[in-house]
């Protein structure tokens, strides 16, 4: 073998390991980073893992707001059409926060059944509904249970 | 009456565009100058066409035309002027009209500049950029006119989204769009290089400082939104991984990309294909940005179901761009002459080809991500959405080589260096990086550790190497440095800095939420915050709660914040802005989350040091290239360009012969 072949089989080869893991660090970091979306029923129905980080999906019951009066934490029941999830939160909501509304949070599910969320999201306008929870609002024959005045809004 | 003016303006100019298009690229395949020559003309037409309906629309948002649904659906008598002119641009229909406008107005600076470059180059770039126009233009009268009327007229509009209501928004959308529609021009360029074949060093010297103007553009555009979501979104960060930043991120990498290669295809004429297939990346990222941004596929892949029209044109339109210039590529590039000389590793073209790599798979990297939750709810896979984790750990390894090789870069020569004088001439830098990785941290916050470290040496290697080869270029010569040469130090300097800010921002920053009542304080990071209570004040368009912060350091007031908490009348809205107190080494920033049961408040403090940085870097880098852009070769272009039109005619000649 020539010099200059082995200097390019060095190259042709350092770039393949390079390449290789560049790829796979990509698609480690992806595929542990992938969050899935639940909402309510599925979590009512034990189809969810309490052990991973999850998005889940709902509208704020109506009544169910209720605050610590010394710290930040709150609780609140999230719920679709057919089932509702208790939810902590501790911390800043965010300015579209209310009961009635539909919000997504972040977080994961205790054994005991509570979600934990560290982080609320309820986004851009009032007119608007992230997707997900609207499409979480819809019974099987894909009829919208959200209150009438919420469906007017969109 | 004016609105109608500026709906068939837009007609017109869709007429124009299609004459822009067509006749000259029959008039180089005829060979026919007479239809050269319509380029110009048609492309000042369709700027002058342009200008009228975007001055139409900007009157209607001026007057307070609610028989404008667009007006109507984004402005409110209550709004003031200059966010009434800044809602032009507030939602897509508005949108795609400034993308338009200022796709024609880099249209009329080319016809402009086309004395200097050969009838057919010019010619055939703005036929390329007349094609563009018509495919936007078709798209906006047929699917998304902003002209649409209303009648009867309602009698108050729906209000501009209060998060948009911000200094921040009125410039940074038009840098951005600059930006995006900058890179048409270097993708005009590109397309002309495969139609008539010729990609050589007069091909780089035209395409070049259009390239840079875009990337400035860009550079600007993507800074200003990164401030705007720090100042505007209350939550103390400054990027947030999420669609619409990346959207505008990626074609800044490819963007970045391209102006290097486009160096190397200069200097040395090696990567001719490589540089005209990023211009078209460039262009194809810059456009899917535009249309994720706008065309609310982020909000949800089904709101193409609902209204089809849009969804399926633009596919159409991406597919026929992108698809007719990839298929142009592969038949047309293979003729470039590639070059026969092997690239050294070390050689300055032998890490800009690094350099190049990495970027270019940090953009893909950052498109898997972005794009892959749109595809899997396309493709009925399930919701999933990407976690900003996934982003960093793909973009920080991919960056740190990166900014290693942005010192190495400076003082390489081209075609070969040799090891011994890259270190007589790197150690110097390296020790001042070293010195400043410990110091600075230390100096500046009085702490350090070793994630911080590690990023000021990274960010001060960029700095101190940058400044070597401007000391060295200028020791004892008299005369003054090449711009370009300045240009490039301050640009690769501003990704120092950035990356000062970024790594001392994120070692260091912290943040505290708490429940605030009147006379209560709080202590983050060595500053006492005492809450004085709120008071209600009434903006032109809104009520707002302000709220009164005293800081103080070791017992002495240093600044008094107020952080606002706004409801906006006709949307009903609430929007948080924060109480910030800037500074060079240190931001303390104040925002109020919720009235608490009495008069407390729950409050976000943060400490963000060195976080001014970040931006500084960004703008740094933009003048850099704004620099690089003023330099003498590219005004002395006239006098080459004539040299080579004559070239071109013989060729010409010959080749009809």
């Amino acid at each position: 073998m020539t010099r200059t072949r082995r200097r390019r089989l060095l190259l042709v080869g350092g770039l393949f390991v390079g390449l290789a893991a560049a790829v796979s660090l990509a698609l480690t970091a992806f595929s542990e980073n992938l969050l899935y979306f639940y909402q309510p029923s599925e979590i009512a129905s034990g189809q969810v893992p309490t052990d991973t980080r999850f998005r889940i999906g709902g509208l704020v019951e109506e009544n169910s707001v209720e605050r610590n009066s010394d710290d930040l934490v709150v609780r609140f029941t999230l719920s679709d059409c057919d089932a509702s999830v208790p939810v902590r939160f501790k911390g800043t909501l965010p300015d579209l926060f209310r009961e009635g509304q539909g919000i997504v949070a972040y977080g994961q599910l205790e054994p005991g059944g509570d979600f934990v969320a560290d982080e609320v999201l309820a986004k851009h306008d009032e007119n608007y509904m992230s997707p997900d929870v609207a499409e979480a609002m819809q019974d099987d024959q894909g009829v919208s249970c959200m209150p009438t005045n919420m469906q007017a809004q969109r | 009456m004016i609105p109608e003016i500026g709906h068939f303006a837009l007609f017109l100019a869709l007429g124009l565009a299609l004459v822009q298009s067509v006749l000259p690229l029959y008039g180089i395949a005829r060979n026919r100058a007479d239809c050269l020559a319509v380029a110009a003309p048609a492309a000042i037409g369709q700027f002058v066409m342009l200008a009228v309906a975007f001055v139409a629309l900007s009157f209607a948002f001026y007057a307070n035309d609610f028989s404008v649904t667009y007006v109507a659906q984004n402005s409110n008598t209550e709004l003031p002027w200059f966010y009434r002119l800044a809602a032009v641009w507030g939602a897509h229909e508005g949108s795609l009209l400034l993308w338009m406008t200022l796709l024609a107005s880099w249209s009329l600076a080319v016809a402009a500049a086309s004395r200097s470059l050969p009838r057919e180059v010019a010619s055939c770039v703005l036929a390329v950029m007349g094609a563009v126009s018509v495919g936007f233009l078709v798209f906006t009268l047929f699917t998304s006119n902003p002209f649409a009327r209303e009648f009867p007229a309602p009698a108050e509009g729906r209000d501009l989204n209060p998060l948009l209501q911000d200094p921040g928004l009125v410039i940074h959308p038009p840098m951005l769009y600059m930006g995006y529609v900058g890179f048409c021009v270097a993708f005009a360029f590109a397309i002309t290089a495969l139609i008539t074949g010729r990609v050589d060093s007069a091909w780089t010297r035209w395409t070049r400082p259009w390239t840079t103007a875009a990337w400035v553009f860009l550079t600007v555009g993507v800074t200003l939104g990164s401030w705007w979501a720090y100042n505007e979104l209350g939550w103390g960060g400054w990027w947030f991984w999420d669609p619409v930043e990346n959207a505008s991120f990626m074609p800044w990498l490819v963007g970045t990309a391209l102006i290097h290669s486009l160096a190397v295809t200069e200097k040395r004429g090696i990567f001719k294909s490589w540089t005209v297939l990023l211009a078209i990346t460039a262009f194809a990222l810059s456009l899917l940005g535009t249309f994720l941004v706008r065309s609310g596929v982020l909000i949800s892949v089904h709101a193409f179901a609902t209204d089809p029209t849009r969804g399926v044109y633009i596919l159409a339109f991406f597919a026929v761009v992108v698809g007719g210039s990839l298929l142009l590529y592969a038949i047309r590039a293979p003729r470039f002459d590639a070059g026969t000389e092997p690239v050294a590793a070390l050689s300055r073209e032998g890490l800009l080809l690094l350099n190049n790599i990495f970027l270019v798979v940090a953009a893909a990297g950052v498109l898997l991500g972005t794009l892959y939750p749109i595809l899997a709810d396309a493709m009925g896979m399930g919701r999933i959405s990407v976690g900003p984790p996934y982003f960093n750990k793909v973009f920080i390894p991919l960056t740190v080589p990166l900014v290693v090789l942005v010192g190495v870069a400076a003082v390489m020569a081209w075609k070969r260096t040799r090891a011994e004088v890259l270190r007589s001439r790197l150690w110097a830098p390296l020790l001042v990086a070293i010195a400043l990785g410990v110091l600075l941290p230390w100096l500046a916050l009085g702490t350090n550790g070793v994630v911080a470290a590690a990023g000021c040496v990274l960010g001060g290697w960029a700095i101190a190497t940058a400044f070597e080869d401007v000391l060295r270029r200028m020791r004892g010569r008299r005369v003054k440095l090449p711009r370009a040469v300045v240009g490039m130090a301050l640009a690769h300097a501003g990704v120092g800095v950035f990356v000062i800010g970024v790594s001392l921002v994120t070692a260091f920053g912290a943040e505290h939420d708490v429940r605030l009542a009147p006379g209560e304080q709080a202590s983050l990071a060595g500053y006492d915050f005492t809450f004085k209570g709120t008071r209600h004040v009434e903006g032109p368009n809104f009520v707002s709660e302000i709220g009164d912060f005293i800081v103080r350091e070791d017992g002495e007031q240093i600044a008094e914040l107020f952080p606002e908490k706004r409801r906006y009348n006709a949307s009903g809205q609430t929007m948080t802005e924060s109480g910030i107190d800037a500074g060079i080494f240190r931001d303390l920033y104040v925002s109020l989350g919720e009235p608490l049961s009495g008069e407390a408040w729950s409050v976000r403090i943060y400490h963000r040091p060195f976080v001014r940085w970040i931006w500084a870097g960004g703008f740094l880098s933009a003048l850099g290239g704004l620099i690089a852009l003023s330099d003498k070769r590219y005004r002395r272009r006239e006098r080459a360009a004539k040299t080579v039109t004559a070239d071109t005619r013989a060729r010409v000649a010959t080749a009809e012969a």
